[in-house]
């Protein structure tokens, strides 16, 4: 849970009085107090995310037998097999899809009732509470209260449109509204977590602003996109990024309530990178493809680091 | 208030609707999902969700006929020892890269940056064969032991104690304390808030954990929640929805407590935090 930049602005000038950088005094002892303080995190981290990112590089430039050991090296040629293969690439194409439309609709949802709940309202507090409550939902809890949303004989979507006499939606055999279920339960989990945020960053934009704007007789849609919308820009901007990196990775969802399926339509990533491993025994393909995620994860998880290093020495 | 326009009083009105009817949308599979882990499945089935013969029915089956309590248990302690390893050795490593001056401390940091920039899910095949090399597939420990630190709770925490004002460090200083002890009875103390936020973070983390612990466990002794909800699911062939909801129930109403109860202070917690 990172912190917002915008509420972080208003927390730095707070503590600036002693924002004094530490006059280090270099003894002999720091070396083994710094080895024991240090030395815990640094092996946890060698073990479980450097040496398997190398094994992971490693074996994605080999073939490999059904117990995941390597036999021939082939250099990039599981690269090549990988983007020359239209399973794969579709598989990269609903990731896009499905990253892009959760993100989009989250921000916009989010925004939209940040927005509303930011208004000085009385009783305002129980809309706040009520439209953060996602943020209590696991992942498995949340494919069960969606799965009999959907489920196509008792299920409440079935149910209204038998009862309004329309004809029923197959949600999870039909390979675009199976993407679409899995879309629409990704966005409601996310959504308590980034109504928060961004409620929490609209509140510090300061009033004054507001009351200037009155005065001047800017209507309501006018004062969210001139006011509003470009002093949250930063705060926007990061939880876009959180969104982005969070549905690139997106498995138990996908696990819950479609497997990938129906023909592949909602086979992303990190299913894929599952599915050929531990189904297909195909360690060097899941591999490359772990390899394809780390890169696209790291990009964005770069862009994030840039902007945040400009807030930081702003 | 004599001339209140009528006009500010019906666009107050119509906030109201909006706020209301976007809180109905949102919490609809919620109350849906409550409301029929109430009814019989045998109404759930027909369609009959206006029926008012509601009972315990299914929560009482939920948790005698169900592995759900073990579950819930595997998950509490899952959660618990990850939350408290990585506050220790988080807060361990974040002390060395303020308060310590060391070889290669920069190289040290950028490595931990990276490591925030590489996904857990394109190391899982290293990882199981790791777990299984080391005996602990099935086990407590195949959950807990990749997750003891944090690459992000080291930075956040790092981000926090920078902010420690540097009098405390002279005053330590000048009273003798050593680095254990200024860890121990003053950086920690000071930086409560942030702390808490990590310690809250971990905890959801792990309990949130879900293709990592389908991979790693495969008995009730050791499932946690998320995952034994699932094999709940796949083991009613008959789709016992009340039950199913029923578990679902059990395990987000304490969740959405916790949540309603801890929420102003949770988010102050995010605002003091992390990132500056």
């Amino acid at each position: 849970m990172l912190k917002t930049p915008a509420t972080s602005e208003v927390a730095s000038e707070k503590k600036s009085v002693s924002k004094k950088k530490f006059v280090f005094r270099l003894n002999a002892n720091d070396k083994y107090f710094s080895m024991f303080f240090l030395g815990p995190s640094l092996l946890l981290l060698g073990l479980f995310v450097f040496y398997p990112l190398f094994k992971t590089l490693y074996i994605s430039m080999f073939l490999t037998d059904t117990f995941g050991n390597t036999t021939v090296f082939t250099g990039l040629q599981n690269y090549v097999n990988l983007i020359s293969s239209a399973d794969f690439m579709n598989s990269l194409f609903v990731t896009l899809i499905y990253v892009l439309a959760v993100t989009v609709l989250t921000i916009t949802m989010g925004l939209l009732l940040a927005n509303l709940a930011s208004k000085k309202l009385p009783g305002i507090g129980i809309f706040r509470t009520l439209y953060s409550m996602t943020m209590g939902v696991s992942v498995a809890v949340a494919a069960i209260f969606w799965l009999f949303m959907f489920n196509p004989s008792t299920g409440f979507f079935a149910l209204v449109s038998n009862a309004l006499k329309l004809t029923p939606i197959n949600w999870l055999t039909d390979p675009k509204n199976a993407m679409l279920a899995v879309i629409i339960t990704t966005v409601w989990m996310n959504l308590g977590f980034t109504f928060l945020i961004l409620l929490g960053s609209i509140e510090s934009v300061p009033r004054s602003l507001y009351e200037a704007a009155e005065v001047e007789g800017a209507s309501s849609s006018r004062q969210f996109f001139k006011i509003t919308l470009p002093m949250i820009s930063p705060t926007l901007f990061f939880v876009s990024t959180i969104t982005i990196i969070d549905a690139f990775k997106s498995f138990g969802l996908i696990d819950l309530i479609t497997k990938g399926g129906p023909t592949n339509a909602t086979n992303m990533l990190v299913y894929r990178i599952y599915k050929d491993a531990f189904y297909s025994g195909n360690y060097a393909k899941s591999s490359t493809e772990a390899i394809i995620l780390t890169v696209i994860i790291a990009f964005f998880t770069l862009i994030q680091f840039k902007f945040l290093e400009k807030k930081v020495n702003y | 208030m004599q001339n209140i326009d009528e006009k500010a009083v019906l666009k107050r009105l119509m906030t109201y609707v909006v706020l209301i009817a976007l809180a109905l949308v949102i919490l609809a599979p919620f109350f849906i999902g409550i409301w029929t882990s109430f009814l019989p499945t045998m109404s759930i089935a027909k369609g009959d969700l206006f029926n008012t013969n509601l009972s315990l029915d299914n929560y009482i089956a939920a948790l005698t006929k169900t592995p759900i309590l073990r579950y819930l248990a595997n998950s509490l302690v899952i959660s618990t020892i990850t939350m408290i390893a990585q506050l220790i050795f988080c807060s361990m490593s974040a002390y060395a890269f303020v308060f310590l001056k060391f070889k290669y401390r920069k190289l040290f940091f950028a490595l931990f940056l990276v490591t925030m920039m590489l996904p857990f899910e394109a190391q899982i095949i290293p990882n199981f064969q790791t777990i299984k090399s080391l005996g602990l597939l099935d086990n407590y420990a195949a959950l807990i032991v990749p997750f003891l630190t944090s690459a992000f709770g080291t930075f956040m925490l790092r981000q926090s104690f920078k902010q420690t004002p540097k009098e405390l460090k002279e005053a330590a200083d000048i009273e003798g304390l050593n680095h254990f002890q200024f860890y121990s009875r003053i950086v920690l103390p000071y930086n409560k808030i942030s702390l808490i936020t990590l310690g809250a973070y971990s905890f959801l983390g792990a309990w949130n954990q879900y293709l990592w612990p389908m991979l790693t466990t495969f008995s009730n002794n050791s499932r946690i929640i998320q995952n034994g909800l699932k094999q709940l699911q796949s083991e009613e062939t008959f789709n016992d929805w009340g039950m199913i909801q029923a578990s679902a129930a059990i395990i987000v109403i304490p969740t959405i407590i916790v949540l309603f109860i801890g929420q102003h202070y949770f988010k102050s917690g995010m605002n003091e935090g992390a990132v500056k």
